[in-house]
């Protein structure tokens, strides 16, 4: 524990082992307490590296730590705060780690995923425990002879081939690891728009792929019967597709699926060779939306799609306009979801080249932890290197705002393209985040002298808890040009460069 | 499993982030939400290679079926020497491995007080320099003899032993006759009195018993747990039913022996006397049980939690015979007169095989007469058997507790579940004094030290990883 006066208050950092709540829990605890008068600042977080990085760039002395402390730093106007603002952050903590049910009986919470199958009997698992966790817990499913989703990204490879294997042994689905998305039963799982019912069955090696195919068929009138997401791994040599076969069988099974649709980042080739193979022996067709270089955008997969269903391609809506003339510079994508980032380096590298980034698609242009480089930038923020111990960027936008404000006041860009994905599990109105944050970038960007564009995919349904037009009217007040389609904004900020093909 | 999709009316379990958990909420779906915490510090690695073995499921379901069937029969009462092929000079304890050098004071005081009832020593007092010499004795666990022994568990080639068996298999297993309260060997005690009962013990209590058993035929052991477990007994600190059924049981074929009816009365007495005397026909019921797993390749299941009065170790189903030990904890609890903490030893005896059978304080729901003595309430006692759930393969439905809806003892600890919630096993426990010679000094509840399960859990791990290597 560390107590110091300082010019910069009063601040105090305190370790706290054995302690445990999960990466968002906390964050409603960090803004609970912060919101507290005399409480300049406060993060109270697991010690993983990342957040040790976040507490240390706030200007806080480190405790020694373990990963599995928690960690509470609070800044003060003064000493005699400190009392109040622990008062508040047992207070918050409680309030997040109560145990829920207000039922008669005095039983415990479940601890294991294990002992709650056994108690109520349900029919699938949802695993969203830190990585290395996950596979004990998704093997409690696959024991009670269920399927299980694991949301969890950080699950070593080896893991994910046992869990499968055995999977795949029993005819049970493992959906995950890093697993965003899925659909069953009608129910979303993870994140997940609503959308109708309908004949189009969805297998889905990534999340934001599955969300933006999703979200157009929906707009088009087009439903879905399931959305099995299998990871976004499952089209690695090492894994084999264990997953993807699976899921392909079960909605091959499905009398109600018309179209089995494979959506997938870039696959392995070997991989995508034997399943292409391995749809020809099923009775249902099967359409491959594989992201690649010279591969359709998802966008023009979903035009297929709709096409070979016998359906009118509709004109994918859009809110707002971007200037037509901006300053010369660079584009900057800001990205939460994977694949919708990959979409986009796949089609700015076709006139820009070489795209920089932390999921490059060439290993030679990766970024070193500075985020930052000479040319093209387009930023995962929800990789696994960024999400280790704290939440999503769809759910904590933290990190992403923050960048997009160091982006916006860099001479060398000129152009933002962005995603908003909506959905059940994705925050509540993104929209009032990232308004007045793209407002601020354009307002400072001119107040350097530059006219900056922000280009947003937003992703999502009309039924979506958000509303889709909602909260595309409301960044595109800011003065974002939104999308619905990825492709689209994509094609339209290199228009705006100047590298339109 | 069906080839369609899956229906989720029944719900989901979900453990992690909330907000998952409140989005299903939000579309009608049941969900349980998991109170989900770390697992033991350095274990996620070796919990994954284990939970994923493809031998562990049916291991364990082989554990579990092997330990729920056993009917344990008590089949004879005999001397140590002739059952146990025990030798002048060979002694067991309780718990695991251990030298004269790191025994504790009342493992010593019981030690010395056998020596003397031997005949090896005149004095108690001269055993010291013989067990520290060495010479002429030896030492060795209960458990390496198929024997469990109450706090101390020593047993010497004179004292008589219960024989119990397995029908099925004939397997066997044994445990010397309860001495009573007080000033006994079992907590340390070697004062001339103590000495004294035990000869009396060899000498009328031992011959009696077996002329009764071997005429009475053999008793089921499992069954009367079963009863005791209704009537308010846990089987390790209360054993009033128990002790009154298995007196039942044998007062018929007791009073028709040939035996002097003095002799007759004081057995009766003595049994009628002390609580605990059925406490030494459990344990061995609960080790034949148990020993019924050992040696399954892959299971995760704990066969033995014992202690020595120095050190705490388990067996487990999957790794023959290697203990994983660490230092015994001292019990929390009430204390007997002016005793206090101080004056306590760390955790003794190899009774906790009763909990790890699933009575004991596994089954404390059932025994609210005692929760007091070990400390806690009983809305506690409840809590801490559903607790015990958590940690266990499954439930024995022929030890059913009323008060939770005759739900069965959680019995078969496993490995990884106690890794993975860092809910230790709850042990009700006396507690012996600190000193040779001193015995009881109170009872209470204790757990194992937390280490040894990852100790366990990595031997196991690296059993499946040598194995994978092998076919793989």
């Amino acid at each position: 524990m560390t107590n110091s006066p300082g010019e910069a208050g009063f601040t105090h950092v305190e370790r706290r082992p054995g302690a445990y709540a999960d990466s968002v829990a906390l964050l409603q605890v960090s803004k609970d307490v912060a919101a507290v008068d005399g409480v300049r600042a406060a993060q109270v977080a697991m010690a993983t590296p990342l957040n040790l990085d976040v507490i240390a760039s706030m200007g806080f002395d480190l405790p020694e730590t373990s990963p599995n402390d928690m960690v509470v730093a609070v800044r003060l106007d003064d000493e005699s705060r400190l009392d109040a603002a622990l008062a508040a952050v047992d207070a918050a903590l409680a309030a997040v780690t109560k145990r829920g049910g207000s039922s008669e009986s005095s039983e415990e919470a479940p601890r294991t995923i294990g002992t709650a199958i056994k108690r109520t009997g349900t029919a699938l698992a949802l695993v969203s425990v830190p990585g290395p966790n996950a596979t004990v817990e998704a093997m409690d499913a696959l024991d009670a002879g269920q399927d299980v989703l694991i949301f969890s990204d950080n699950v070593p490879v080896e893991q994910e081939v046992a869990l499968k294997r055995i999977a795949s042994d029993r005819d049970l689905l493992v959906m995950g690891p890093d697993c965003g998305t899925a659909m069953v039963d009608g129910v979303g799982l993870g994140f997940a728009n609503t959308v109708r019912p309908g004949p189009v069955g969805i297998v889905a090696a990534s999340g934001t792929g599955c969300q933006q195919l999703m979200c157009l068929l929906d707009h088009a009138g087009v439903g879905m019967t399931a959305a099995l997401g299998v990871g976004g791994r499952d089209l690695s040599t090492e894994v084999g597709a264990l997953a993807t076969r699976q899921a392909m069988r079960r909605l091959d099974a499905d009398p109600s699926t018309e179209l089995i649709v494979v959506v997938s980042k870039p696959p392995a080739e070997d991989v995508a060779g034997e399943l292409r193979a391995y749809a020809e022996t099923l009775a249902t067709p099967v359409h491959f939306a594989l992201l690649g270089a010279g591969q359709p955008d998802l966008t023009a997969s979903a035009e297929a799609i709709l096409t070979t269903l016998g359906r009118t391609v509709p004109q994918w809506p859009m809110w707002g306009s971007a200037p037509e003339q901006v300053s010369s510079g660079r584009l900057r994508g800001l990205f939460a979801g994977g694949t919708l980032c990959d979409e986009s380096m796949l089609l700015a590298s076709e006139s820009l080249g070489p795209v920089h980034s932390n999921i490059p698609l060439d290993p030679a242009h990766a970024l070193d932890s500075s985020l930052t480089a000479e040319g093209t930038v387009m930023i995962d923020f929800g990789d696994d290197s960024m999400t280790a111990g704290r939440a999503h960027p769809m759910i904590d936008p933290t990190i992403r705002m923050d960048h997009l404000a160091r982006t916006a006041a860099d001479p060398e860009c000129s152009v933002v393209l962005m995603d908003v994905v909506l959905g059940h599990g994705a925050d509540a109105d993104p929209a009032a985040t990232a308004a007045p944050a793209i407002r601020e970038a354009i307002a400072s960007a001119q107040a350097d002298g530059r006219r900056l564009a922000v280009l947003v995919s937003c992703v999502g349904t009309a039924d979506d808890p958000q509303v889709l037009s909602t909260q595309a009217q409301a960044l595109a007040d800011a003065g974002a040009e939104v999308h619905l389609s990825n492709a689209r904004a994509t094609r339209r900020a290199l228009t705006l460069i100047g590298a339109a093909s | 499993m069906t080839t369609t999709h899956t229906s989720l009316e029944t719900g989901v379990s979900s453990a992690g982030v909330g907000i998952f958990a409140d989005a299903l909420d939000a579309q009608a779906v049941p969900v349980t939400r998991v109170d989900w915490r770390p697992p033991m510090a350095g274990t996620e690695a070796d919990l994954a290679t284990v939970v994923t073995d493809p031998l562990r499921a049916e291991a364990n379901r082989r554990a579990v079926e092997a330990v729920l069937a056993v009917q344990a029969m008590v089949v004879d009462v005999a001397p140590a020497h002739e059952v146990l092929g025990l030798q002048k000079g060979e002694f067991l304890h309780a718990g695991p491995p251990l030298s004269w050098e790191n025994a504790s004071g009342p493992m010593r005081g019981a030690l010395m007080g056998a020596a003397a009832l031997e005949g090896l020593v005149e004095d108690p007092e001269d055993a010291e320099a013989l067990f520290a010499s060495g010479e002429g004795v030896s030492l060795a666990p209960c458990h390496s003899r198929r024997a469990v022994g109450p706090m101390a568990g020593v047993v010497s080639p004179s004292m008589w032993m219960w024989v119990l068996e397995d029908p099925e298999d004939g397997r066997r297993t044994y445990c010397s006759l309860n001495e009573g309260l007080g000033k006994v060997l079992r907590y340390g005690a070697y004062a001339p009195e103590v000495l004294e009962r035990l000869r009396w013990m060899s000498r009328t209590l031992g011959p009696l018993l077996a002329e009764a058993v071997r005429a009475t035929g053999p008793i089921d052991a499992t069954a009367i747990l079963g009863q005791m477990l209704q009537m308010g007994d846990e089987a390790h600190n209360r054993n009033r039913a128990g002790t009154l059924m298995l007196l039942r049981d044998l007062a018929p074929a007791l009073v028709t022996s040939d035996a002097d009816p003095s002799d007759v009365a004081e057995a009766l007495a003595f049994m009628g006397g002390n609580d605990h005397f059925f406490l030494n026909v459990a344990m061995p019921a609960c080790k034949l049980q148990l020993d019924a797993a050992r040696g399954i390749e892959g299971s995760t299941m704990v066969v033995a939690m014992a202690r020595n009065g120095t050190e705490f170790g388990i067996q487990v189903a999957g790794t023959d015979d290697e203990w994983f030990t660490g230092p015994a904890q001292i019990a929390d609890g009430l204390f007997l007169g002016d005793f206090g903490p101080e004056d306590a030893n760390p955790d003794i005896g190899d009774s906790a095989i009763t909990e790890t059978a699933g009575i004991g304080g596994f089954s404390m729901a059932t025994a609210p007469a005692i929760v007091r003595f070990v400390g806690g309430s009983v809305p506690d006692a409840l809590a801490t058997t559903r607790r015990m759930g958590e940690i266990t393969l499954a439930e024995n439905n022929r030890w059913a507790i009323p008060v939770l809806e005759f739900m069965g003892a959680p019995t078969g600890i496993d490995v990884t579940k106690v890794c993975r919630t860092s809910i230790l096993p709850q042990i009700n426990t006396g507690m012996a004094g600190r000193l040779a010679g001193v015995g009881q000094v109170g009872a209470g509840l204790v757990t194992p030290p937390g280490e040894i399960f990852p100790k366990a859990l990595a031997a196991l791990a690296t059993r499946t990883r040598s194995r994978a290597d092998r076919s793989g």
